[in-house]
């Protein structure tokens, strides 16, 4: 896939974030929970440890409850709401000329360097994300909206991890 | 607010009704994507004061979505009571917090800009998607390690006006204006740091602003639906239950319920510690009259397939504590009809009914006397199944439970 013509710039930040506020919105306003993305995930994870080796999920108590016996962890709302994620921006990237094949990176990093870290960096957001019940959709955002405690301190301490390691990192981004 | 949030599995049917999260999913991809999300590096650049987009964006979300959702609830068009609200493990969330922060600046991503980042065709979004996905494979194979850590602080349904002890209306217009504030000093910062002049902010920026003010002031003189409030919202048609006694099951639907493994029976004993103390039913919880509506926010994280019964000397103060979680939205709510005393009429062994009766009593006091604090050890408190035989009108109807169950995380 090359860039066919130039990519359309992106959305100022504050139509984006009114954008994303009222679709946050709609989702507590018809649904009553809102929205999320680390969850889709482990459930389609889960779904495969299920289907390669069942009797491991059965022996494990957190695994238990999402694909044991016959439950069937794709059949729930969050599985759809991930894969309907995915589908919105894809679309969203070809109205915007935006499908490219690229790593983004810092200039002073090879390609391969770009990709282990962000492997490793996704390593430790899934990992805590599962540790925080939440990631920064379902937590952050729709959490922070209806005004749990408990979201504004994990909002706060991801805002307080990121930016104390910033220096070090800064190598990689800049 | 009674079909509120919308049945959209009896609308559309099981799988029918994924397809709105399909749907709201795909309109969440499209703004993150359009936002400029799906390129890590635009999402780092928060981190060094370059481009303070994910601070932006984030903050406009939640207090656009703030404030529509707490105007909607001031006005009767959505329950908050039946909103997800995530519970707050105040220990594990901000360790996690911390975690995911450090992946943040290594990785570049977050879980769902991930997503967006990977379906334009980033190469890096693609490697973290995997990344993540190890990560929660590593979460759970180790969680049982530190079981009690990640169940410890757990508050519950626990919100900022709680924690300040302030209204909703107070915390939603504090939020807007300092996210505002924020917003103008992140502007100067960006300038700052790219050594470039402030950029002018589009004109319609100064009264969406205003606008959103403005909402926030009404949300603060509206205020929040008070118990008594939402009691007026289902009066008409929760009355017509009660007097028609649609609520009030028999002692033996009850102890009939209490026996079914596939059925959690809470009773909710509302009355005096003393009568509790001299006697209650196995497994009553005891919440005074005036502790009911706080506990209703526990009630809401009981299974699906919780029947909650309220109970009292007589009716009277159980008919109270039913009309307040009524009005709370409880679902499969139920009373016990003639309360204890008709309980011991019905199970208590006829040398108790006849030698310890009260001739005289009042309205809502205990019909029998206790000599002493028998609690549930009492034989009535959990009578032999051979009473399960006696024969009642069956009042209960299930409901599906109304409140989700987990946040787009669980």
């Amino acid at each position: 896939m090359s860039q066919i013509s130039r990519a359309r710039p992106y959305l100022n930040p504050y139509l984006a974030g009114t954008f994303l506020g009222v679709v946050l919105f709609l989702a507590f306003f018809i649904t009553g929970s809102g929205l999320g993305a680390s969850g889709g995930l482990n459930l389609l994870l889960v779904y495969v440890q299920n289907e390669v080796n069942p009797s491991h999920v059965d022996q494990v108590a957190y695994l238990l409850k999402m694909a044991g016996g016959n439950t069937n962890p794709l059949d729930s709302w969050i599985v759809f709401l991930t894969v309907g994620t995915v589908i919105g921006g894809f679309i969203s990237g070809l109205l915007g000329r935006r499908m490219k094949f690229e790593t983004n990176k810092g200039p002073q990093i090879s390609n391969g360097t770009r990709w282990l870290m962000a492997f490793i960096g996704g390593a430790l957001m899934g990992y805590g994300a599962r540790l925080a019940r939440g990631c920064t959709s379902g937590q952050a955002l729709s959490g922070g909206a209806v005004l749990s405690v408990g979201s504004w301190a994990f909002m706060f301490a991801v805002f307080a991890g990121a930016y104390a390691l910033a220096y070090f990192f800064r190598k990689f981004w800049n | 607010m009674a079909t509120f949030p919308l049945p959209l599995a009896d609308l559309l049917g099981h799988w029918g009704s994924y397809i709105v999260y399909g749907m709201i999913g795909i309109a969440f991809g499209m703004t993150l994507e359009s936002a400029g999300f799906g390129n890590s590096k635009l999402l780092a650049a928060q981190f060094y004061f370059k481009d303070m987009r994910v601070f932006k964006v984030m903050f406009t979300a939640i207090i656009v979505a703030m404030t529509l959702i707490f105007l909607s609830s001031s006005v009767g068009l959505l329950d908050y009571n039946l909103i997800w609200v995530p519970p707050t493990y105040l220990w594990p969330g901000i360790v996690g917090g911390l975690i995911m922060g450090v992946g943040f600046i290594i990785g570049g991503f977050c879980p769902g800009t991930s997503l967006v980042g990977m379906a334009t065709g980033k190469l890096d979004a693609i490697s973290f998607v995997f990344g993540v996905l190890f990560g929660i494979y590593m979460f759970g194979e180790t969680v049982s390690g530190f079981a009690v850590f990640f169940d410890s602080s757990d508050m519950g349904r626990f919100t900022l006006p709680e924690l300040f002890d302030t209204s909703y209306g107070i915390v939603v217009f504090s939020i807007v204006v300092a996210a505002l504030a924020i917003f103008l000093v992140a502007e100067k910062v960006e300038a700052a740091v790219n050594k470039r002049p402030q950029q002018r902010l589009p004109a319609w920026t100064r009264p969406a602003a205003a606008a959103l003010v403005a909402l926030a002031v009404v949300v603060v003189f509206a205020g929040q639906p008070s118990n008594a409030d939402r009691w007026q919202v289902i009066a008409a048609e929760s009355q017509a239950l009660l007097d028609q006694r649609k609520v009030q099951i028999a002692p033996a639907e009850l102890l009939n319920y209490m026996n079914d493994s596939k059925i959690k029976v809470l009773p909710l004993d509302v009355r005096d510690e003393r009568y509790y103390n001299q006697f209650h039913l196995r497994g009553a919880v005891h919440v005074p009259l005036e502790r009911v509506q706080e506990k209703a926010r526990e009630l809401h994280f009981e299974l699906a397939n919780t029947i909650f019964v309220t109970i009292s000397n007589d009716e009277t103060a159980a008919t109270e504590a039913w009309k307040i979680l009524k009005a709370e939205s409880i679902p499969n709510l139920y009373i016990l009809e003639g309360g204890i005393n008709a309980w011991l009429d019905t199970y208590a062994a006829d040398s108790f009914t006849q030698d310890e009766r009260v001739s005289l009593r009042q309205e809502d006091q205990l019909a029998y006397r206790f000599n002493a604090a028998t609690g549930s050890r009492h034989r009535a408190a959990d009578p032999h199944p051979d009473f399960l035989d006696l024969k009642y009108e069956p009042k209960v109807i299930l409901e599906l439970k109304r409140a989700p169950t987990s946040g787009g995380c669980g």
